[in-house]
């Protein structure tokens, strides 16, 4: 119920500019995901509805392997990530607070700050530095800068459940003979699974579509689903990648509306 | 009732924060409390009786001072490895879990083989009442089954001693009456020490052997409700159980005097001509004949009708008020009126003379 005292619905404007935006935004994507049905090339041009660049997609070997690496990557990089982030977020929260606590958060939340493309050339300059030492050019480069710049990703909607957790419960295992191990396996663990599956599923969308780092750290033949796309766009702009598109846009859609439904409170 | 001590507390003292900040919750603390009995820790919030609960049972440990349980120092032992268990204020029942595995996880935790966890836990239903619901969910009780599953929970592991933390203040009227006959049906059937903490004067009253009351992170008092309420040793504890008339006065051979002049018996002790406060609970203030020896006179300022009783608000000729509970006629006012001239008496041995 609104407060009669201050209601946007009385406000002129507020509605003009909410379509607006909302056309922006999903005009775009509405297009692309439309013109992925269409059986002709030219966009724009409607010649009917087809599965056909779905199809050609699917039957291309190289967005095979790159959809292979991109799922590989986010899986394995959002589980170090949620690992991380969970024992991150027991260390902030689960303790006396303590002098700099704020800064530790900062440097947590550091890849929310920095520029994507501050953080891709000094990684392209270590891992650089690296490749010359050890002779290693593997896929490990990859994982290791998903697996860090997903932390923050993972760690916010741990922190919060744990913030949000009523700690008594935890002191009442303990009164029940748990010790400390027990009263986190029993009760903590438990009662944080939302946040940890929730923040596991941010990263690992996170690591699915990125793009600045991904190009800087990968070696040759180390294409994700989005640098080949761009790599296709940068010819020319092809249908098959709309249809890639909209499957990324579904799986994304797909996974954040289980984030949400996880991290609603219920109880 | 078993005379030997459970719990004892020598010169507790909790302080939390450092340095100048520091606030000293609980202030060089000591009390018994004996096995089997029901102890009531009654006193307004920040009194510290909640902070003294909490190092019994481990959530804190004392900044000096000891714990002991059944005579042995557990003032630094955690709460896992004390057997005493608490029935928390918000219950803290856990979400994810079912009652009966609520009720069991005392009895897991402690390594318990299966077959007894499921027969204690059916008993414990059985006590509580509640073996329908074994299988719910705890979120889908209500405050009072929440309520006896948290007591059920704690009394499962048969701790030595049960701590209770204002159990009762989240129900409503009716059902707090009901939890409070219920508390103490289980504490004669287990037999177990209970160390109840609440503010509700009422509640201790009714519940409790001894009661302890508490101020200022001070115990002010030790005794059995009716010590506590018949012969409070200070005014603190004289106007936080039951409302009460405060009265100066100084000493004068075996009797003490009255600011109007007027004398009345009272305990023995203390020198003479010394200034006291004396209390006289309303229901020992009777009315009497002006004629009658020893009446003090007095004014009626105004009445306030309750039902059974009669509030009856007067001063004194030296403008000292006093209240007096008069038990309500069938018909008719109480024979009073404002402004009437009356006269009153104390009920022999009413006078309590305070320590400060």
């Amino acid at each position: 119920m609104a407060d009669r005292a201050f209601s946007t619905a009385r406000l002129p404007g507020f509605s003009a500019i909410a379509i607006f935006v909302f056309v922006a935004l999903y005009l775009p994507l509405l297009m692309l995901v439309f013109y992925s049905f269409n059986s002709g090339k030219a966009i724009g041009v409607w010649e009917g509805f087809s599965l056909d660049w779905y199809g050609t997609a699917w039957a291309n070997d190289a967005v095979k392997a790159a959809t292979l690496r991109s799922f590989g990557i986010a899986l394995t990089a959002s589980i170090i990530s949620t690992i991380v982030a969970v024992m991150a977020a027991l260390g902030t929260t689960r303790r006396r607070a303590f002098r700099g606590q704020t800064f530790i958060y900062m440097m947590i939340n550091q890849p929310l700050m920095v520029p994507e493309i501050v953080t891709a050339v000094a990684l392209l300059i270590f891992f650089a530095w690296i490749k010359v030492n050890t002779g290693y050019q593997g896929i490990g480069y990859i994982v290791v800068a998903h697996s860090a710049f997903c932390i923050p990703f993972a760690y916010l909607p741990i922190r919060a459940r744990l913030e949000g957790m009523d700690r008594t419960l935890e002191t009442a295992a303990a009164d029940l003979y748990a010790t400390p191990w027990q009263v986190f396996y029993r009760v903590t663990f438990p009662l944080l699974l939302p946040g940890i599956i929730a923040g596991m599923m941010l990263a690992f969308v996170t690591s699915l579509d990125d793009v600045v780092i991904t190009l800087f750290v990968k070696s040759a033949g180390q294409e994700t689903l989005p640098t080949y796309m761009l790599g296709q766009i940068r010819r020319s702009v092809s249908t098959e990648i709309y249809a890639i598109s909209t499957v990324l846009l579904a799986l994304t859609v797909a996974m954040l509306t289980a984030f949400f439904l996880l991290t609603r409170k219920k109880d | 009732m078993g005379q030997a001590v459970a719990v004892e507390a020598r010169n507790a003292v909790k302080e939390f924060g450092a340095g100048p900040s520091a606030v000293r919750a609980l202030n060089d603390v000591s009390v018994s409390i004996l096995e089997g009995e029901f102890f009531t820790l009654l006193g307004p919030s920040g009194c510290g009786k909640t902070t003294l609960l909490r190092l019994i049972a481990g959530f804190e440990m004392p900044s000096s001072g000891t714990i002991l349980l059944n005579g042995q120092d557990i003032s630094y032992l955690p709460p896992n490895k004390r057997p005493v268990n608490t029935v928390f204020q918000s219950y803290a029942l856990f979400p994810h879990l079912t009652v009966a595995e609520n009720i069991g996880f005392g009895l897991q935790m402690q390594g318990r083989p299966k077959s007894e966890v499921t027969a204690t836990v059916k008993r414990m239903l059985e006590l509580v009442k509640l073996e329908p619901l074994a299988n719910r969910k705890s979120s889908q009780l209500s405050g009072g089954q929440q309520q006896r599953v948290a007591l059920a929970r704690a009394l499962a592991p048969s701790p030595k001693v049960l701590l209770l933390d204002e159990p009762l203040s989240a129900l409503d009227l009716k059902l707090r009456k009901e939890m409070q006959i219920e508390l103490k049906r289980l504490q004669l059937e287990t037999g177990i020490t209970f160390i109840f903490v609440t503010h509700d004067q009422e509640e201790a009253l009714t519940m409790s052997d001894r009661i302890g009351v508490m101020s200022a992170g001070k115990l002010q008092q030790v005794g059995s409700p009716r010590d506590i309420y018949n012969k409070p040793v200070n005014r603190f504890v004289a106007s936080f159980i039951g409302e009460t008339n405060f009265l100066p006065a100084s000493r004068k051979g075996s009797s003490l005097v009255l600011a109007g002049g007027h004398s009345v018996d009272a305990p023995a002790g203390g020198t003479d001509g010394q200034h006291v406060t004396i209390t006289v609970r309303p229901e020992q203030v009777r009315l009497v004949d002006s004629a009658e020896s020893g009446a003090i006179p007095a004014k009626v300022t105004s009445l306030v009708y309750f039902g059974t009783d009669t509030h009856c608000y007067m001063a004194l000729a030296d403008g000292t008020e006093i209240i007096a509970r008069l038990q309500s006629p069938a018909t008719g006012e109480a024979g009073l009126a404002q402004g009437q001239n009356v006269a009153l008496r104390f009920a022999p041995g009413s006078v309590q003379v305070l320590g400060d």
